[in-house]
C-alpha cells in the first residue's frame, strides 16, 4: 500500500476517513486527497438467524467493531487523527434498530434488511389497494426489506415499547444514525440524526418534501417521536467524541448503493452504476425530479450536498447474480472457484442454445412475479456444462439490460456508459457480454472500494477538503473499458430468446394462498 | 532396473494403503499392514504429514491422505483466478507509477495477456486481454523465461526474431540476460519490442513458490527512465505488487 509519509511539501498530509457499516462487516477505509485507498480494517460481526427468514444483528457488537476498525485503520496508516479531516458513513440500508434514548441500550436485535418477517404485515398495510399504496408519495412498494413496517413489528411484539415510544424514550435509527449518534457522544449529547438517502428507504418519508409523512407514519404504526432529523447526505452533523477521532466532524452519510453511485462520480442526469455482487444494484442519477417507476424500479434519493437541491436516482436491484456463480460451484460443482467460470464459459464459443433464468425465489425487477421460478431452457444433446457456463454469465447480462430498458421506459434518459464495480467485474467474458448486450462502453474504475470512496468525498465536500464534484471527477481514472462488439441482429436474436425463456418461469408455483 | 530409494517406495506403499479400503487408519494398523517396525513406519508418516500429503485427524490420532495429494493432480492456476487476486494490487501498480500494468502467463510459444489496467491519464486506450507478446523480447516474457523451465524451453527453440533494432537475437547473450533477471528479481525491456516504449516486469510465485505467470508495466521511455538508467521507483513499485499478488496467492515472503 501507499506510504503514508511520503510526502514533499513539508507539511503533515491530510486524509477523509470512511466507516461502511455493512451487511457482514464493518470497514474503515482512510482515503488521501486524491482519493486513494491508504489503509484499510474490516471486522465481521455475527449473523444471528432466530428463525427461517429472520435476519438480525447485534448493535453493540457492530459499535464496538466499528470503533475497533476506526482505530485500526488509522494505526495502519501511521496517522494521527489531527491528520483526518473528516469521517463519513455508509451503511448497509434498511437495517432498523431502536435503542433506549437515555441508558443507549438496543431494545432488541437490529432487524436486517433481508429480514422477511414483515411479509405479512406489508400485505395488510397494503389493504385494498396493495404494496402501491406509498409508492407515489414514498418512490417504494410496500416491500419487508424496508424500515417502517420493521419499526411497527418491534413495537408490536417488544413488550412496553410501544408505550415508552410514545413517552420518546425510544430512539430509531438505521446503521447511520446508530453509528452517528454514539460517534458524537451517545448518550452524552449525541445527535440523532439521518441522511436522506437512508430516509428515503424507511417507507416514511416524502420524496417531494423530504421530511417524514406524518399520514404514512400513522398509517403504518410508527410514532414520529422516534425518528431521527432528516438531513443532507453531505454537511457536519457533529463532532466525534471520545475514541481514536476524537474532535474529527462527522461530515457525510449515505445508504451504501447510493454512496457507490456517489463513489462513481455519477453526478451528471443520465449517468449510472452498478455494483455486482451477490446479487447486483443498478442506480442513475435522474436529477433534481423523482421519477415514479411504472416499469417495476424504485425512486430513491440519489444524495443531497448540504443546501443544494436533491438529486433522485432510479434503482433497479437484481437478486441472484454473483449467486448464481457460487450455485454453480457450491450445487452443482461444476466450478472449482467463482473464477473458473469464465475459463469454462470461454472453452466453447457461445451458448450452444442454452438460456439460464435464475428466478430462484421469483423474478424481481421489472417483473415482481412471485410465482416463477428457475429454468434452464434450449437444451439439446449438444449442449454442455461450458454452454452454461456461458448461460450464467449471459443471465447477469441480460437482467442487466432489462433494468436498463426499464430506466430508459420511465426515464426517457438514454444510459450512455455504464460504470461498474464489485467484485464481478474482474471477470472480461461477464463484462464484455454486459457491454454487447446494452450496446453501451462498459467502464471500471481504478478504486474499486466506490462504497467507501463515496462517504469519504461527501465528507471531504462538506469540509472543504474538495472544493465540489469537478474536483472529485478529476480524481475518477478509468481502469478498463470494454466496448459493443456485437453484431445487432444477433443481439436482437438472442435477447428475443431471453425474453421467452423468462416467460417460461412464469406461473410454476400456484397462486398464494 | 536401476537402483530404487527403498524409503520412496515404503512412502508410496502408506499412500497406496490410505488410499484403499477402510482410509483412516491408526499407526499400528499401518505399520503391520506393509510389514514395518512402528517406528520407521511413524518417520514415513510423519514426513509425508510435513509434505501435506497424509492429515493426523486431532482426536482420533489416525491418518487419512492429505490434501495436497488433490493439488498435485490439479495444480495449474486458474488464469481467471490470478485476475481476480491481481485486481486490487496491479490498480494500485497502475495508479502509483502513472503506467498501465499488465499480468501474463506463458501460453504456448508466447505471453499470453490476462490482465490489463489503464494508464491513469484520460487518454483513450484499449483493452489488451487476450492479446500475445514475444517472450524473448519483452519483459513479462522474460520473467517468464527465467523462472519458469516450460517456458525456457519454448523461448530457447524460438527463432529470436528482431523485432526492434533492439531486441537481442543471440541465444547466448539472452541467457546471460536471463542470469540477470533471476539475479534482480525483475526484467526490463527497452525498445526491444516497441521503439522508444520500455517495460519493468517481476514474477507472481504460488504457495509452492513456484511462477504462475508475471506482472509489470509498460511506457514511454522518457517517463521511464531517471537519470539514464530504468526508475528505480517505478521498479520497486512493480517488485512490491509482484510480492502482494504472491502473498495473495499464497507464497510466503520472498
Amino acid at each position: 500500500m501507499t506510504d503514508a509519509h511520503d510526502d514533499t511539501s513539508g507539511a503533515p498530509r491530510e486524509y477523509i476517513a470512511a466507516i461502511d457499516q455493512g451487511t457482514t462487516s464493518s470497514r474503515c477505509i482512510v482515503f488521501d486527497r486524491d482519493g486513494r485507498v491508504v489503509s484499510v480494517e474490516q471486522k465481521e460481526h455475527e449473523q444471528i438467524f432466530p428463525k427461517p427468514g429472520w435476519v438480525e444483528h447485534d448493535a453493540t457488537e457492530i459499535w464496538t467493531n466499528v470503533q475497533e476498525v476506526v482505530a485500526g485503520a488509522l494505526a495502519k496508516a501511521r496517522i494521527s487523527k489531527e491528520q483526518v479531516k473528516a469521517i463519513g458513513i455508509t451503511n448497509q440500508r434498511e437495517t432498523t434498530l431502536l435503542w433506549d434514548r437515555a441508558t443507549g441500550e438496543p431494545v432488541h436485535n437490529a432487524i436486517v434488511w433481508q429480514d422477511t418477517r414483515t411479509d405479512a404485515l406489508c400485505r395488510e398495510l397494503g389493504r385494498n389497494v396493495g404494496q402501491d399504496r406509498f409508492r407515489r408519495d414514498t418512490g417504494l412498494p410496500l416491500a419487508s426489506y424496508f424500515a417502517g413496517p420493521k419499526i411497527r413489528w418491534l413495537l408490536d411484539n417488544v413488550e412496553g415499547l410501544r408505550e415508552r415510544a410514545e413517552r420518546g424514550e425510544i430512539m430509531f435509527g438505521t446503521m447511520d444514525s446508530w453509528v452517528i449518534w454514539n460517534l458524537t457522544g451517545g448518550t452524552e449529547g449525541g445527535v440523532h440524526v439521518t441522511d436522506v438517502t437512508n430516509a428515503s428507504r424507511t417507507l416514511l418519508m416524502s420524496l417531494r418534501t423530504l421530511q417524514w409523512d406524518e399520514k404514512i407514519c400513522n398509517s403504518i404504526g410508527v410514532p414520529t417521536a422516534l425518528l431521527p432529523e432528516i438531513r443532507s447526505s453531505a454537511e457536519v452533523f457533529g463532532t466525534a467524541r471520545g475514541g481514536a477521532l476524537d474532535g474529527v466532524p462527522v461530515a457525510s452519510a449515505l445508504g451504501d448503493q447510493q454512496a457507490a453511485l456517489f463513489g462513481q462520480t455519477c453526478f451528471s442526469v443520465g449517468e449510472g452504476k452498478s455494483t455486482y455482487g451477490t446479487g447486483t444494484f443498478l442506480l442513475m442519477n435522474t436529477g433534481p425530479k423523482a421519477i415514479n417507476s411504472y416499469a417495476g424500479l424504485v425512486t430513491t434519493v440519489g444524495y443531497r450536498i448540504g443546501d443544494q437541491d436533491p438529486v433522485y436516482a432510479l434503482e433497479g436491484s437484481i437478486a441472484v447474480t454473483g449467486a448464481l456463480v457460487q450455485w454453480m460451484r457450491d450445487q452443482m460443482g461444476l466450478i472449482n472457484s467463482a473464477a473458473e467460470i469464465e475459463t469454462l464459459a470461454l472453452s466453447v464459443d457461445d451458448n450452444g442454445g442454452a438460456y439460464f433464468v435464475p428466478a430462484f425465489s421469483g423474478l424481481f425487477a421489472p417483473y415482481w412475479r412471485s410465482d416463477a421460478r428457475g429454468v434452464i431452457s434450449g437444451l439439446t444433446r449438444y449442449v454442455t456444462k461450458a454452454h452454461l457456463a456461458r448461460a450464467v454469465l449471459e443471465a447477469t447480462a441480460w437482467q442487466t439490460r432489462e433494468i436498463v430498458d426499464a430506466m430508459k421506459k420511465d426515464s426517457g434518459m438514454e444510459l450512455t456508459t455504464l460504470k461498474v464495480d464489485g467484485g464481478m467485474t474482474s471477470n472480461n467474458l461477464l463484462m464484455q457480454n454486459i457491454s454487447d448486450f446494452l450496446d453501451v462502453p462498459v467502464v471500471r474504475p481504478m478504486v474499486s472500494e466506490t462504497t467507501c470512496l463515496g462517504a469519504a468525498y461527501a465528507a471531504g465536500l462538506a469540509v472543504g477538503f474538495w472544493n465540489d464534484v469537478e474536483d472529485l471527477r478529476a480524481n475518477w481514472r478509468r481502469a478498463a473499458e470494454w466496448t459493443p462488439q456485437m453484431d445487432a441482429a444477433e443481439r436482437d436474436r438472442e435477447y428475443q430468446f431471453w425474453l421467452k425463456a423468462v416467460k417460461r418461469t412464469m406461473g410454476w408455483l400456484d397462486e398464494e394462498s | 532396473m536401476a537402483r530404487t530409494i527403498q524409503s520412496l517406495e515404503r512412502a508410496a506403499a502408506v499412500l497406496r494403503l490410505l488410499a484403499g479400503g477402510e482410509r483412516r487408519l491408526g499407526l499400528s494398523d499401518i505399520a503391520s499392514a506393509i510389514g514395518l517396525a512402528k517406528a520407521t513406519t511413524h518417520g514415513l508418516l510423519r514426513t509425508l504429514q510435513q509434505e501435506g500429503f497424509v492429515e493426523q485427524d486431532p482426536s482420533s490420532g489416525r491418518y487419512q491422505l492429505g490434501a495436497e495429494l488433490l493439488r498435485l493432480g490439479n495444480s495449474y492456476l486458474d488464469v481467471h483466478e490470478l485476475r481476480a487476486r491481481a485486481l486490487v494490487w496491479t490498480d494500485d501498480l497502475a495508479r502509483s507509477s502513472g503506467e498501465s500494468a499488465y499480468v501474463g502467463v506463458l501460453h504456448q510459444q508466447g505471453v499470453l495477456i490476462v490482465h490489463h489496467v489503464f494508464r491513469p491519464d484520460d487518454s483513450r486506450q484499449v483493452l489488451e486481454v487476450g492479446a500475445m507478446q514475444p517472450l524473448h523480447s519483452t519483459a513479462l516474457g522474460k520473467v517468464l523465461a527465467a523462472y519458469d523451465p516450460v517456458a525456457h524451453n519454448e523461448v530457447m527453440e524460438s527463432d529470436f526474431a528482431a523485432i526492434t533494432e533492439l531486441t537481442v537475437t543471440d541465444p547466448a547473450e539472452f541467457e546471460r540476460g536471463l542470469e540477470r533477471v533471476r539475479a534482480r528479481g525483475w526484467a526490463s525491456d527497452v525498445g526491444e519490442t516497441w521503439d522508444g516504449v520500455a517495460s519493468i516486469a517481476a514474477p507472481i510465485l504460488d504457495r509452492r513458490r513456484m511462477p504462475v505467470g508475471a506482472v509489470g508495466i509498460t511506457g514511454a521511455e522518457e517517463r521511464m527512465r531517471s537519470d539514464g538508467a530504468l526508475s528505480p521507483r517505478l521498479i520497486a513499485a512493480v517488485r512490491d505488487c509482484a510480492r502482494s499478488v504472491s502473498r495473495d496467492l499464497g507464497a510466503g515472503r520472498f
